[in-house]
């Protein structure tokens, strides 16, 4: 099959209203939209306008981004109010008479323009016990693809954190606190469904991760660029065990009569 | 804008070991020279988990034999040398042989979950040049795999890890490394680590060509801050330029193809619709070595045979909608969403992408010190030496487990025979953050940026897959122009995460690079792997393919481009090679 571009949205000039900004002392972002006209090429991906815009117009415009190839998830932001990957998303594929606005992820404090501190991430990932197989004899170590399927789909992960900007427990109620948002639930339900880990992370994950207080609107899902069923094949199953372990009546029932 | 200040404050840390880059190497090393006690700085321009080794795609190659129990340390040795035309170290190829199957094991106790046999064990896919079924792999991203373990295994290490801070210079006092100075992305304020020991692993020099698989990060730090102090890059001729990347829309050219697409078993054809592979290498076919395969796709294209957008087509559509989705998921959703085309329907178009640099730092091939530093070690794509004129695909993977745990602990072992750091010279330190700042002064009207577009051009045309004299002296010249202006680029703005800034620093890095990447390549009066001279169309069996390219500055930075002998492999290694096969190595080059 050929490879068809179309020239009706590619050959033209687009608006992009970027936004312009440093925090303030609290993180806040404080800025500016500014508009920057872009003489777009046929397949360009936001991140392609983002670096035109660098290299002539404002050469200091902050942006995070390393592959431009959709693999290590650097350059999230905000395209059109939608957490997005900039070198993913395709411009021939938007309204051509319409700016594209293209704002740093919500939920992160600012550090300037595009780029947010997601550092918070990197903070809560310490916290999880790390794999912790049976024993250390790999040579033994027998497993078969199907179990690894159910835990690769969730290390097909990429760390681009649109999952948590997204997530309306940290966008909008802040919870950083007291829920460690979808990245690090599908994290935990790789660790808990790799066929050779032994640990007990439930009441962890019930406690400190709070996976009570996700309640399955599935706006992850939707917006995870490696497609992967964050709330249906990690979240759903890791509170269904929690709720066995912890909620279960005649489990609790026993317990509270000292047989538990 | 930045007022000039002469005094410039910094912040001071001290560690034991200082591993500079955070990919597979620098990761492993870091992991490795933490659990023989010492303290450990972690320090990488991008965010932790983001370098270069997350776009790996194929696999790691480690003669486990889970699928070919023929397969052994010995045939990946021989075949990493052949794939190298017998230009790699000896000695290293040797015990990334010997390592990689302990180390991928390793990676699995650590939480790696790898495609496995229908008995449950690690799976292995055959790739170009190597004998048998070898590379471990996750589908077709087997560097995230790779650095989301090490990355977890790493933050439980008590490794400081130290994100988006660039290291600008080493510090090295009488011929031995004493810390490294830098500065942190976020904010433009300055960093100096005090440190014992130093591994450098910055990975390669990629982003100074048009078309790249490479991320932004490959713009040659490691090799240019080596050399400043003392360290020599060897091998800096040999540039593997990938057969396989995306050629259209033009904001996809030079991503990367993964070779497993071949591996699994698809065709190369030509405009005529002909396997054209039959012509070079009809034994191996598509599985033949990268430099073979990107050279004839070349040719094809150079002699009016190639696909509507310059490159040639590559089908893998008869393995089935479903293989292909689980074998290669990241090619179908990358071709799909950024290309347009369903691969699992129809070929793709794909040509030659800058992809890996053979050369690098010179190293001791056991301990990866560099033998004209004390106290600095390399590992991983910034080092030299392993891979010869060209690298098997999956040996680069296996290379950064295997090569940057012995950087790491052999770091940490120097760094315990050392009593105290070595003292740092504050003039010194004094005039590399005058340097960094001194660009906000400039008056030009250029940025970076469009110099950086014409270096990457003229890299790409002039000291490209092939290559003359006529054309290299150009380009040395042309060289010497660009570095004039890009000492003149202005920057715009605060210190505060400023790409402009940034660029401006790196640019340097990335023209001396390319300066000591065209002079080796003229000197070199020979073909092979990944070094093609038009005017040299042979393999020259009896001078060059015993010299190995070095390349050295003076303290005044007077760049030096010479040769040295290669050492020489011991008998009994050599008796494993056959004559008639070594033949076939090289009778391809006179082809293109």
């Amino acid at each position: 099959m050929m490879m068809i571009v179309s020239d009706a949205h590619t050959n033209r000039v687009a608006n992009f209203h970027v936004f312009r900004g440093n925090p303030d002392a609290n993180g806040e972002h404080i800025g500016e939209v500014v508009n920057y006209e872009v003489p777009l090429k046929p397949g360009w991906v936001v991140l392609d306008a983002i670096h035109w815009i660098q290299a002539n117009k404002q050469p200091d415009l902050a942006v995070r981004w390393n592959c431009k190839a959709a693999k290590c998830g650097s350059c999230s932001a905000e395209i059109n109010g939608l957490p997005s990957l900039m070198c993913k998303t395709r411009l021939d594929h938007m309204p051509a008479d319409k700016p594209i606005i293209v704002k740093p992820m919500k939920t992160f404090p600012l550090i300037k323009d595009l780029v947010t501190d997601v550092s918070w991430n990197y903070e809560v990932n310490k916290k999880i016990k790390p794999f912790t197989p049976a024993n250390n004899n790999v040579d033994t170590w027998r497993y078969f693809q199907q179990d690894a399927d159910r835990v690769q789909e969730f290390r097909k992960c990429i760390e681009c954190f649109i999952c948590q900007d997204t997530c309306h427990v940290l966008r909008h109620h802040s919870k950083f606190d007291k829920f460690f948002g979808p990245r690090f639930m599908i994290r935990l339900a790789q660790l808990e469904f790799h066929p050779l880990d032994v640990a007990d992370r439930l009441k962890f994950i019930k406690e400190e991760a709070g996976i009570g207080f996700c309640n399955i609107t599935k706006c992850c899902t939707d917006r995870c660029p490696e497609q992967i069923r964050i709330t249906d094949n990690g979240i759903i199953p890791l509170k269904e065990r929690v709720v066995d372990r912890f909620y279960d009546p005649i489990t609790m029932l026993l317990s509270k009569i000292g047989l538990g | 804008m930045m007022s000039s200040s002469t005094e410039h404050n910094y912040e001071t840390k001290s560690y034991d070991v200082i591993v500079i880059g955070a990919g597979g190497a620098g990761l492993r090393a870091a992991i490795e020279a933490s659990a023989q006690g010492a303290s450990v700085a972690l320090v990488t321009k991008s965010l932790l988990g983001k370098a270069h080794t997350v776009m790996a795609e194929g696999g790691m190659a480690a003669a486990l034999g889970n699928l070919d129990a023929a397969d052994g340390w010995v045939p990946h040795f021989k075949d990493s040398i052949r794939g190298g035309k017998y230009m790699n170290n000896w000695r290293m190829a040797q015990i990334h042989a010997e390592e990689a199957p302990e180390r991928v094991k390793e990676l699995e106790l650590w939480g790696a979950v790898f495609d496995r046999t229908p008995d449950g064990r690690i799976l292995q896919r055959a790739f170009g040049g190597h004998t048998y079924r070898r590379l471990a792999h996750v589908g077709d991203r087997t560097g995230l795999e790779l650095i989301r373990t090490l990355q977890d295994k790493g933050i439980h290490c008590g490794i400081d890890v130290f994100m988006e801070c660039t290291i600008t210079n080493l510090l090295a006092e009488e011929g031995q490394v004493a810390g490294a100075f830098g500065y942190w992305r976020e904010s433009g304020r300055f960093i100096l680590f005090k440190g014992k020991s130093i591994v450098m692993a910055s990975g390669g020099i990629g982003k100074a060509f048009e078309v790249t698989s490479n991320s932004w990060e490959y713009t040659g730090d490691g090799q240019a801050m080596a050399m400043a102090i003392g360290a020599e890059l060897i091998d800096m001729e040999f540039l593997q330029f990938h057969p396989t990347g995306m050629v259209c829309p033009a904001s996809v050219k030079g991503i990367l193809v993964t070779e497993a697409v071949r591996g699994e078993g698809g065709k190369l054809t030509n405009a005529l619709g002909e396997r054209f592979m039959k012509n070079y290498d009809p034994e191996r076919m598509e599985l033949s070595t990268r430099d073979i395969v990107a050279k004839a796709i070349y040719a094809e294209v150079r002699d009016g045979r190639g696909s509507p957008n310059g490159g040639v087509f590559l089908d893998i559509s008869h393995r089935g909608a479903d293989y292909i989705k689980r074998k290669l998921p990241s090619m179908y959703h990358q071709f799909l969403e950024l290309g347009d085309v369903d691969i699992t329907k129809g070929p793709m178009e794909v040509g030659p992408t800058m992809h890996y640099t053979m050369g690098g730092i010179r190293v001791h091939p056991e301990t990866q010190e560099s033998p004209t530093v004390k106290g600095l070690f390399a590992a991983g794509e910034c080092s030299g030496g392993m891979h010869g004129a060209n690298r098997l695909g999956g040996n680069s993977l296996s290379d950064l487990i295997v090569f940057g745990r012995r950087a790491g602990l052999y770091a940490a072992e120097f760094a315990k025979q050392q009593t105290e750091m070595l003292p740092i010279d504050n003039e010194k330190v004094k005039a590399y953050a005058q340097a960094l700042v001194e660009p906000f002064e400039r008056k030009g009207t250029e940025t970076p940026y469009p110099i950086h577009a014409e270096l990457q051009h003229l890299m790409h045309t002039k000291v490209g897959i092939v290559r003359e004299e006529k054309f290299l002296k150009e380009a040395i010249a042309e060289l010497a122009g660009l570095r004039e202006r890009a000492k003149k680029a202005r920057v715009d703005g605060s210190r505060a995460y400023n790409p402009g800034w940034h660029l401006a620093h790196d640019l340097i890095n990335m023209i001396d690079a390319s300066e000591i990447v065209a002079k080796s390549a003229l000197q070199r009066e020979d073909s092979r792997g990944g070094h093609t001279r038009l005017d040299y169309n042979f393999s020259d069996d009896k001078v060059w393919r015993h010299r190995t390219s070095v390349a050295s500055r003076a303290e005044d930075g007077t760049l030096t481009v010479g040769y040295f002998d290669k050492p020489q492999m011991p008998k009994e290694l050599v008796a494993l090679f056959d004559k008639a096969e070594e033949k076939t190595a090289f009778e391809t080059e006179g082809k293109f």
